[in-house]
């Protein structure tokens, strides 16, 4: 059998744990969360390191649920560090103090994206759940600008926040951060269960878009933003994940290494384990990262595209999950047959929203 | 992002470093020079990764233009408009500072 060579992922998203004190309801993570005791071990994750910086990923971003709450972070920074990979720490911040900072700056840790749920303190602590956590994130963010770390703020936006983006992008300033991310809800896992509660209006995402264009010109030369739309309201979808198994990997808290954080969605294939199995050899051969990589695999009218190498036929995991088909079209292109299935949740949202469904072990409908 | 302000001009006798969070990085699996930065990598063109490798904190604009003009035998002020062209869109990309 001959193979032409798969180009290496760039990027590793390593989900340490689902454990987080936070319970946003628009949570990327999973509706089935990872308990602590199938967490793959730190010797699994310094292996996992290696692997990834051999197979030639560039960046590992350190995510959860938490990342702070595993007491080995600081240990797998360091290795990471040593291996020439850049490392970014991916934080509700809750759990920092100048300590555990002081810990990962030593070990090399290179910057640090720091969420947030809103600019005010009683809607951010509604949608996150935990009392207490706006000046925890506040102090945070304090610290990591005084230890001289790169700072990025996220603020993830939903019909609830979409007209406060202005005072938040204030706010990253005022903080020290050098960019901040003004980042839509993605409608996967809780976000899709909390869709009709969180999905901002189309005259919402116009006055949200000009409130960042408005930002960027304000702020040009002191803060960098980075700004993520609603795919449900756009013409072509979005090239998720930069093309299936072209750029990212991500590996899960118990060890599944996936295209893209929704892909264990995706039961058609096995779920390639990285206890059983190489990170390089799951790359180049596992069924799960073939079955969308590149273009053979795309229906009409991806496959006679323009486009195609372009957006990658969007997102698999969305079109599974609108339309019970991860190798459709996804329905966000206005190319798509069933692109009125969008139109037609748009035009349902309700005017007043349902109640929040938070993130947490055991709270997944169904 | 296409509609940003041209950079700032960049004087001669100006010494850059890197931001923190930022540097040169040899790719050793792809044989390439990227630039390494906050949530993203991106590949350092031939001439941008010549004058990166001479940002060492210490040494002024002007020293790195005279080592380039005389290792690539350009006349001093091609070389000069270059290297501070790149200087400028690299700071104001936040990857260099002052």
């Amino acid at each position: 059998m001959t193979h032409i060579p798969v180009p290496p992922p760039m990027s590793l998203l390593a989900e340490l744990t689902h454990r987080c004190p936070l319970q946003c309801p628009y949570c990327s993570n999973p509706l089935a969360l990872d308990g602590r005791e199938h967490e793959l071990t730190t010797d699994d994750w310094l292996r996992v390191l290696e692997q990834a910086a051999e197979l030639g990923v560039l960046q590992v971003h350190f995510s959860g649920g938490e990342p702070m709450a595993r007491r080995d972070l600081p240990d797998l920074v360091r290795r990471a560090a040593a291996l020439g990979l850049y490392t970014n720490l991916i934080t509700s911040g809750v759990l920092l103090t100048e300590a555990t900072l002081a810990q990962l700056a030593e070990a090399g840790l290179d910057h640090v994206q720091l969420s947030f749920q809103d600019v005010d303190t009683a809607p951010a602590e509604t949608m996150g759940g935990m009392p207490g956590a706006q000046e925890k994130k506040l102090a945070a963010a304090r610290l990591i600008v005084a230890e001289g770390m790169p700072l990025t703020t996220n603020f993830v936006i939903h019909r609830g926040n979409v007209g406060r983006i202005g005072r938040m992008l204030d706010l990253a300033v005022s903080l020290g951060a050098r960019r901040a991310e003004i980042a839509h809800t993605q409608y996967y896992g809780w976000g899709l269960v909390n869709r009709a509660a969180l999905m901002p209006s189309r005259a919402q995402l116009e006055e949200a878009t000009r409130a960042v264009e408005d930002a960027r010109t304000r702020l040009a030369g002191t803060l960098a933003i980075d700004y993520v739309t609603p795919d449900y309201y756009a013409d072509q979808p979005k090239p998720c994940m930069g093309g299936w198994g072209r750029r990212f990997v991500n590996i899960s808290p118990t060890g599944h290494v996936l295209p893209c954080h929704a892909a264990e969605t995706i039961k058609s294939v096995p779920i390639p384990d990285i206890r059983t199995d190489s990170l390089a050899a799951i790359w180049a051969d596992a069924p799960l990262f073939r079955l969308f990589r590149g273009t053979d695999w795309m229906p009409e009218p991806c496959r006679g595209c323009d486009l195609r190498e372009q957006d990658w036929g969007g997102c698999r995991c969305q079109a599974l999950a609108l339309l019970g088909d991860a190798a459709a079209t996804d329905p966000v292109c206005t190319r798509s047959p069933d692109h009125a299935r969008i139109s037609r949740i748009l035009a349902d949202l309700p005017e007043t929203p349902p109640p929040l469904v938070y993130r947490r072990y055991g709270n997944a409908p169904g | 992002m296409t509609d940003a302000p041209a950079p700032p001009p960049v004087a001669e006798d100006t010494v850059v470093r890197f931001l923190r969070g930022t540097r040169l990085q040899h790719d050793r699996v792809r044989d390439q020079w990227v630039i390494q930065a906050p949530e993203r990598a991106f590949i350092a063109d031939p001439i941008a990764a010549e004058i990166l490798r001479l940002v060492d904190g210490t040494r002024p604009v002007a020293a790195i233009i005279d080592i380039l003009a005389q290792r690539f035998a350009a006349p001093r002020p091609v070389i000069a408009h270059d290297v501070l062209e790149m200087i400028a869109s690299l700071a104001q990309r936040q990857v260099l500072t002052a």
